[in-house]
């Protein structure tokens, strides 16, 4: 990638940084689901140690755990999918697939604004579990990083699937970028085993990156281990989404040349 | 001709194999330097030709080459050195005009940024609203900042739709004016789809009209109204468009 690319690259994301800077509560809406999710697991799981002692107070910590993670997927899928509707929105799409920027430059863009959207939204959800429920996400240690990672790739895949199904539908799909994480809650375990997963919806869990995420994120936490095998697998999951997946944006994206949809996307 | 800002072959577009065709045999060579004119009714294909110029949209047929590029296969090359504008897209209301010129002087990739925004604002006398939010500017002062964001890089190709569409007569007629300065001073070749018959008379060298997605007509503004024997280029388009051939013209 050379220079020009990568200034194509800051100019997009520049340009949802300026709207970020005039718009405070945008960066405060940014913040506000992660902080309400953690808040409220975060009196739930007191309550139940309170009932059941030291007993629930490991479990407490998985479901912390699992909530803080499972933010990340959803943040990272909204950042990347809510960045591309910012530009419908604005009618702007037009000016900017006649510049100069390539689609996959825009891909690139579009998860730099992720990223910035999940330091954002969920790094103040981390603080502020540790500052009222004593509980520390990196506890677990560095491979909370690479957890971090996986469920982030995961979250730009099912974006890129999301920002397929706009090109391809219009407007018609938007709802999706807010909805369709939530779907895939019950299989990835976020905070339950795999095991509790009726047998024919298991291998359904297991091809999805997240479950391997949070089996791992429990064998550190309940355990102290890593599991080595859960975490290759996810990366390995998400590697082959995301290559599926840019590929379905790529075909969607010369369809939409075809079809003369990037003229009239968004009315 | 040599090296065209434009070429144009067969270029034909169908939105689906049943509909009757946007374009239809669009054929054309633009000279470097020069200003032509896109003229034609609604759905005569217009914004389709254009959309197609730009690589927005692929031709069902034809082929298309901008400033010696080939669009099918290097679009981008071509799009570096071309920019565009029309009243109907528009730029992210939020940002500041200096913060949408900066986004698209890094999209184009444009040396020593801030200098050119400053020039280019006081060309187009935007200085004043440089911080004000882009979707809070009268439609005078929208046009003068997509014509910014439409020169920030410099372009040898200028594609404009109805570049004056909505504005006042006097706010039209000094963009019509900065525009023939421009292109006079850079030698920038520029393709204008307009349907004000005055704007196109005073700054085309050269029309195509269309209509139903066809050629049916072109030349200089002298000669088709020598040839339909008119004495403005609105008749020669209601001729044009009623289907009065230049023969039947008494």
């Amino acid at each position: 990638m050379n220079r020009a690319a990568l200034r194509r690259i800051w100019g997009m994301i520049y340009r949802h940084l300026a709207l970020y800077r005039r718009s405070w509560p945008r960066v405060l809406e940014l913040m506000y689901w992660p902080v309400l999710q953690m808040v409220v697991w975060g009196f739930t799981t007191t309550y139940l140690i309170g009932l059941q002692g030291n007993s629930a107070a490991l479990a407490a910590g998985t479901l912390l755990g699992g909530v803080l993670l499972w933010e990340v997927a959803l943040r990272s899928q909204m950042g990347f999918s809510i960045s591309f509707l910012e530009e419908i929105w604005s009618r702007n799409l037009g000016h900017v697939f006649v510049s100069p920027l390539r689609p996959r430059e825009l891909v690139a863009a579009l998860m730099g604004m992720s990223i910035i959207r999940v330091l954002v939204g969920v790094l103040p959800a981390v603080l502020l579990a540790w500052l009222l429920y004593a509980f520390g996400l990196f506890a677990m240690g560095p491979v909370v990083v690479a957890f971090f990672a996986a469920l982030l790739l995961m979250g730009w895949a099912v974006a890129l699937g999301v920002t397929s199904l706009i090109l391809r539908h219009g407007a018609g799909a938007e709802a999706l970028a807010w909805s369709i994480l939530f779907g895939l809650t019950p299989f990835s375990a976020v905070f339950y085993p795999v095991a509790v997963l009726p047998g024919w919806l298991q291998p359904v869990a297991l091809a999805l990156p997240s479950a391997h995420v949070f089996e791992g994120m429990r064998a550190a936490l309940l355990d102290g281990t890593i599991a080595w095998g859960h975490l290759g697998a996810a990366f390995a999951l998400d590697a082959a989404w995301l290559a599926l997946m840019a590929w379905v944006f790529m075909a969607q994206f010369e369809r939409a040349r075809i079809r003369g949809a990037l003229l009239s996307i968004g009315e | 001709m040599e090296n065209p800002a434009i070429h144009a072959e067969a270029l034909s577009k169908r939105y689906t194999p049943e509909a009757a065709p946007a374009v239809d045999g669009l054929s054309f060579r633009m000279p470097r330097g020069a200003t032509w004119g896109l003229l034609g009714g609604n759905g005569a294909g217009k914004t389709t030709t254009i959309a197609m110029l730009l690589g927005l949209l692929v031709p069902s047929g034809g082929r298309i080459t901008v400033l010696g590029h080939d669009m099918a296969r290097d679009r981008f090359a071509a799009l570096a050195r071309m920019n565009f504008s029309s009243p109907y897209i528009a730029l992210p209301a939020r940002l500041s005009v200096a913060e949408n010129l900066r986004v698209y002087a890094h999209l184009y990739d444009v040396p020593q940024a801030g200098r050119r925004i400053a020039e280019l604002a006081a060309q187009l006398q935007l200085t004043e609203l440089l911080d004000r939010p882009a979707g809070q500017l009268s439609a005078g002062q929208k046009t003068r900042v997509a014509l910014a964001k439409a020169l920030v890089n410099r372009p040898e190709l200028l594609l404009l739709d109805e570049p004056t569409a909505s504005l006042d007569p006097d706010t039209g007629d000094w963009v019509r004016s900065w525009l023939e300065r421009y292109r006079a001073e850079t030698g920038c070749s520029i393709l204008l789809a307009s349907h004000n018959m005055a704007e196109v008379e005073r700054l085309c060298g050269h029309v195509l009209m269309l209509k139903q997605g066809r050629l049916v007509d072109a030349g200089s503004p002298a000669a088709l109204l020598g040839k339909y024997g008119r004495g403005d280029l609105e008749q020669v388009f209601l001729d044009i468009a009623r289907g009065r051939a230049a023969e039947a013209v008494p």
